[in-house]
């Protein structure tokens, strides 16, 4: 019963048959995944198009000379402006930053520099903890802590509550920049004679500090638009912060108040204060982002 | 035996002397115990703000028990308050939003790792963290102007033409709503869980990508057979942590869920969530039983959220080398 020649051959040429067929079959559907994988991103950037088209669009008409210098009015009235609330984030992110920078550096020096066992496992594990934690969790608690015992809105409680939502991004990326700087430099300050505190400090740390900056502004970026913690510590101020003490205003918190408002007026402004604030994100992702690439290359913040 | 001892004590003490000149640089204690401070501060901030949640919200939990989040008044006139329908918001527009951004968002971080390398993927994954960067409160505004007006007009008509048989796209549309949350949310937290699914595919070895190509398989079901299958655990702990994202946002929801405290069943109805509850209510919050009640849920919220993220925290630990951001 052995096969001839032309029966493998026949046998042979269907299978290739078979083959080309399947073959085909998966390339179309190699072509269909690639083609929703495409629309899947594509889908994921549509809002951000939209939101930036809509805030140059309904933002731009808003902005003028009084935008920036002037004081939220009256509906009807001329003049009104955000030079209060622009003030008014510039100073609560600035709190918050003197609270936030040096708990968050170090705690990332901790944990980089001496964090072995379990208590640095312990705080790492608080750090991620602390991060996910819903930042209006972070106001209401700012809120019990400071705002009801002091029987007072103030900017005071406002920075504090920026400052607990900067601690674990900055704590996060200074561990990963302070780890990346090789062990054998350590060793070579260490070799040197030099304290532990001093390589540290002025090896190490200095080492990363581009690396550092770049978090750091991006951590303020990210504060900067907050709303939900400043709701019911730093509040809203229609005038002029008086003191630290007192209520302070802020572009999210204006922007919140115009945009659930009833006026077309204050939408107007909202949007403008938007723009505002979203341009003043982006730039600061982009330039600390093109910065922190020619410095350090291979790592991510 | 005495000379053994001699040495022993010796050797030691010619140790001792060295250490000690070591810890003479007294700096270097104070330095350490400068950096650890800090640490142990934040641990005891995280004991603290469950404890000054729980101390502030300790009328209403005496006061209702655990009927508080099984009662569905919330009634601030009557004294009366009931969290389901804050939890129901929660949970349905959070779960909208998740079953919205888990295939876009795996989507985006397979074209960035596996699609596009190069100029094109650096532009993408840079825009889509700029998705991350805009505000919450800019996303509300927008969804009040632009995304409601629109899913009001052509997306809920559409899908109560199509699925209009079923409860969950029951009439009226109003545009804000439950729906129109879970959008918002989605948008919110694809940028989060992205990130996280791109670290976990980049923790699939290359080799294993290049044995099922060389295997002749197409990039397609490469893709399936190396990277997504080896990568289910890592994938659902991003969607858990998205999840937790979702949960815990509060401005962009706040201005476009509709804030009604009721349980419907059309995912079009306008609702509230925990933290939209505390948003809105907290400047009206005059009475202690109120206040009381409004931290309750920030309590709830604080412990779900910490929990998913714990259990998030597992999942993609234990399929990334590196820790989660």
């Amino acid at each position: 019963m052995a096969m001839t020649a032309s029966d493998r051959a026949r046998k042979n040429r269907a299978l290739q048959k078979f083959i080309a067929k399947r073959y085909q079959r998966r390339k179309i559907v190699n072509g269909l995944a690639y083609l929703a994988i495409g629309i899947a991103t594509l889908t994921a950037l549509v809002p951000l198009f939209s939101v930036s088209e809509f805030i140059l669009r309904k933002g731009l008409p808003g902005l003028n000379w009084d935008f920036f210098t002037g004081l939220p009015q009256p509906v009807g009235e001329p003049g009104s402006g955000m030079a209060n609330s622009i003030v008014g984030t510039a100073i609560l992110v600035l709190l918050g930053s003197l609270i936030g920078l040096p708990w968050g550096i170090a705690i990332g020096i901790y944990l980089a520099e001496y964090g072995r066992g379990r208590a640095a496992g312990i705080v790492r594990f608080s750090v991620d903890m602390l991060s996910s934690v819903p930042s209006i969790i972070v106001g209401l608690f700012v809120y019990t802590a400071i705002v009801v015992p002091m029987k007072q809105f103030s900017a005071f409680s406002g920075g504090v509550a920026l400052g607990i939502l900067m601690i674990p991004t900055i704590a996060r990326s200074s561990e990963e920049l302070l780890k990346l700087v090789p062990q054998h430099i350590r060793e070579a300050g260490l070799a040197l004679g030099l304290p532990r505190w001093k390589v540290v400090l002025q090896i190490v740390l200095r080492g990363s500090m581009s690396g550092i900056i770049t978090a750091v502004i991006l951590a303020i970026a990210r504060v900067a638009g907050e709303t939900a913690p400043l709701l019911f510590t730093a509040f809203n101020n229609r005038f002029w912060h008086d003191g630290l003490g007192q209520p302070i205003s802020s572009l999210p918190v204006q922007i919140y108040t115009y945009a659930i408002s009833p006026y077309d007026e204050w939408h107007r402004q909202a949007w403008a204060a938007a723009l505002v604030l979203v341009v003043f994100v982006f730039a600061v992702n982009l330039g600390a982002r093109t910065i922190f690439r020619n410095k350090t290359k291979g790592s991510h913040v | 035996m005495g000379q053994t001892e001699t040495v022993s004590i010796r050797v030691p003490s010619k140790l001792k002397r060295k250490s000690s000149a070591r810890d003479r640089h007294g700096p270097d204690r104070f330095f350490s115990w400068l950096v650890w401070v800090p640490g142990v501060m934040l641990v005891l901030l995280l004991l603290a703000i469950a404890a000054f949640l729980f101390w502030n919200a300790r009328e209403t939990i005496q006061h209702f028990g655990f009927s508080f989040l099984t009662g569905t008044d919330w009634d601030p006139v009557q004294q009366n308050f009931g969290a389901l329908p804050a939890v129901f918001g929660t949970v349905v527009s959070s779960l909208i939003g998740i079953s919205i951004a888990a295939p876009l968002s795996i989507g985006v971080a397979l074209f960035l790792t596996e699609v596009a390398s190069g100029r094109l993927g650096r532009i993408v994954g840079f825009l889509v963290e700029m998705l991350a960067a805009v505000p919450s409160v800019v996303y509300g505004i927008w969804g009040i102007f632009v995304l409601a007006p629109w899913l009001r007009e052509k997306i809920q008509p559409a899908l109560h033409g199509a699925f209009g048989f079923l409860p969950f796209f029951a009439k009226p549309f109003y545009g804000v709503g439950m729906f129109c949350a879970g959008v918002v949310l989605a948008i919110m937290i694809i940028p989060t869980i992205a990130s996280i699914a791109r670290e976990v595919f980049a923790v699939v070895p290359r080799g294993q990508r290049e044995a099922a190509l060389a295997l002749g398989a197409t990039k397609w079901e490469m893709m399936r057979l190396s990277v997504l299958k080896a990568s289910k655990g890592g994938l659902a702990g991003a969607m858990i942590l998205g999840l937790g994202r979702a949960l815990g946002e509060t401005m962009a929801v706040a201005m476009v869920i509709g804030n009604r405290l009721e349980i419907s069943a059309s995912i079009f109805s306008p609702s509230a969530t925990m933290s939209s509850v505390i948003a809105n209510e907290y400047a009206e919050a005059a009475d202690r039983l109120h206040m009381a009640a409004l931290v309750e849920l920030g309590l709830i919220l604080f412990f779900v959220t910490f929990v998913i993220n714990a259990i998030a925290r597992f999942f993609v630990m234990s399929s990334s080398k590196r820790r989660w951001s």
